[in-house]
């Protein structure tokens, strides 16, 4: 390798000053994402629990990120999940897709793969038939490549 | 790709009750609308925009995708089945067009 | 070994990142698609190849990235391979012939075929790849126009012929016509440092594979899983196309596609990784 120590420094600087700017955007883009989750819970804070969101840890490319949920329910005429809705609160918009659920669908899983623009937290919140609303959020570091990345 | 062209994954037979994994992929570009050409001009989102999976004309689960899914969506997720059918699916596009599959399956 | 100067850079990068747990080199992971083809990704390297062992690109990716490559419903590379499969049923040019008319079922024909290549094509007095093997079958036998580099169609059907040796050992026949004076001109470019970062193919893939160049885990840069299926273009990305983009990211001119230097760069780097099962489409970063 021969990058030298002054690449090596302005490579750094670099590297601080997009996360500060990535900062700011995200902070931006986390009230958009509290608006969309008010519109979908009804203006209700979403419990914890019941809902888990899988998503890995590191992004090999923010393209293209395997995201998964899992709703606990009986899923019968009574209690069943009705929609999941997924999250990314660092992307230039935050909604990214809701899966909808019937009775037939038997169990709420789903997994899809989405886009990240950036190292953020992903939110996923379900909808269930009597109206709770419940949350989980992961945060997926997505990494920048050395070639051509 | 010149066409979006789907695939489905779904088991051939299936016991009474059970619940069964279906997989579904197909080929879009899923373009945001947030690239621009070489022109710097913006491309226009072209996306699909939402998902059905019916099982004997019932629904089962459905889909509204955002520019934030991946180029080629993938999407998988469960059916309980009681009996003998045929599952439907469909993608429709930001053009208006709809691509459909179908798959039978075997309850025994 | 890494040098003083790119263990600075190496720890520059890791502090940037400080919260990433970055582990090194190739996972202890055996790659069985669905299930059923179990594919080499690690062999003992052929005499002369400055490995004791070649290892698979899949090796260096993550468990998200692998799974995806393992499971060959979920690998979007396979849409690719579905193309290819018609283009190859279908009639084009003048002569009204598909690949078909003459090579007959694909499944059948092309199985090892991929897993051959480069070969010597005495014709043309220089090694072929698929995609020149293609375009002389279009010109000379269907009366087609031939491929543009990286067209849709000539990366579907690269992707499906590949697809057909799928686990096979990828091995190069140097004792074909000239095959050894490309291996040794291949092997002159594999060495020689290019660009104004001043690095040859060997600084990353030979000295620092398992090492880190900024987030990307490097490789030995074997070949046997292209045309690959990259997350960052949701496409595949042709050989050619990867050591051009190699090249660029040197900083240096790169040479056009298909040109004798890359020809001769890809029967070298196949070499290379001889023994390494087929993995066309490949999935990675």
């Amino acid at each position: 390798m021969t990058l030298t120590r002054r690449d090596a420094l302005g490579l750094a600087a670099g590297t601080v000053a997009f996360l500060t700017f990535g900062g700011k955007l995200a902070f931006a883009a986390a009230e958009e994402t509290a608006a969309a989750i008010s519109a979908f819970t009804g203006g209700k804070e979403p419990a914890t629990g019941k809902i888990t969101l899988d998503a890995p840890e590191i992004a090999e490319n923010g393209n293209t990120v395997p995201v998964g949920v899992t709703v606990e329910s009986p899923m019968t005429a009574d209690d069943h999940v009705v929609s999941v809705m997924i999250l990314a609160e660092g992307n230039p918009n935050p909604q990214v897709a809701t899966f909808n659920f019937t009775l037939m669908s038997g169990t709420a899983e789903a997994k899809t793969r989405i886009r990240l623009a950036k190292t953020q937290n992903v939110v996923a919140i379900a909808k269930m038939s009597d109206g709770s609303t419940y949350i989980d959020k992961k945060e997926v570091k997505v990494t920048i490549g050395g070639c051509g990345g | 790709m010149a066409d979006a062209k789907p695939r489905v994954k779904v088991p051939k037979t299936a016991a009474k009750g059970e619940v069964i994994t279906l997989k579904t992929l197909i080929s879009h570009q899923m373009e945001s609308g947030q690239r621009k050409d070489k022109e710097g001009k913006t491309i226009p989102r072209q996306i699909i925009n939402k998902f059905t999976c019916e099982y004997n004309g019932q629904p089962v689960f459905s889909c509204d995708l955002d520019p934030a899914v991946s180029a080629n969506p993938y999407l998988e997720f469960t059916a309980k089945v009681e009996e003998s059918g045929t599952f439907k699916f469909t993608w429709v596009d930001d053009d208006g067009s709809i691509y459909t599959a179908e798959n039978e399956l075997k309850v025994e | 070994m890494l040098s003083l100067k790119s263990a600075a850079l190496a720890g520059v990068i890791l502090s940037g990142l400080s919260s990433f747990a970055l582990a090194g080199g190739p996972v202890d992971e055996e790659l069985v698609i669905d299930g059923e083809t179990q594919i080499t990704t690690r062999t003992k390297a052929a005499e002369g190849v400055p490995f004791e062992e070649v290892t698979s690109g899949w090796l260096y990716r993550t468990e998200e990235t692998r799974a995806l490559e393992a499971d060959s419903f979920q690998n979007p590379g396979m849409l690719y391979v579905e193309r290819g499969e018609e283009i190859w049923n279908t009639v084009d040019g003048e002569a009204g012939k598909s690949c078909a008319s003459c090579h007959g079922d694909g499944q059948e024909f092309l199985k090892g075929v991929g897993a051959a290549y480069p070969k010597w094509n005495a014709k043309a007095g220089k090694p072929f790849n698929i995609e020149l093997q293609i375009n002389q079958c279009r010109e000379d036998n269907m009366q087609a126009k031939p491929y543009k580099f990286d067209s849709a169609d000539q990366k579907a059907l690269t992707t499906y012929i590949k697809n057909q040796s799928l686990g096979m050992p990828m091995h190069v026949d140097l004792a074909q016509g000239d095959m050894q004076s490309w291996w040794d001109r291949g092997k002159e470019t594999y060495y020689t440092r290019m660009g104004q970062l001043n690095l040859s193919c060997s600084n990353c893939h030979e000295e620092n594979n398992g090492n880190y160049i900024r987030a990307d885990h490097l490789s030995q840069g074997n070949v046997n899983g292209f045309p690959t299926y990259r997350l960052k273009q949701a496409d595949m990305v042709s050989l050619h196309n990867r050591f051009r983009g190699c090249i660029r990211d040197t900083r240096a001119e790169f040479p056009a596609a298909f040109s004798d230097e890359l020809m001769a760069l890809e029967v070298y780097v196949t070499w290379r990784g001889t023994g390494l099962g087929i993995e066309t489409p490949s999935v990675r970063q």
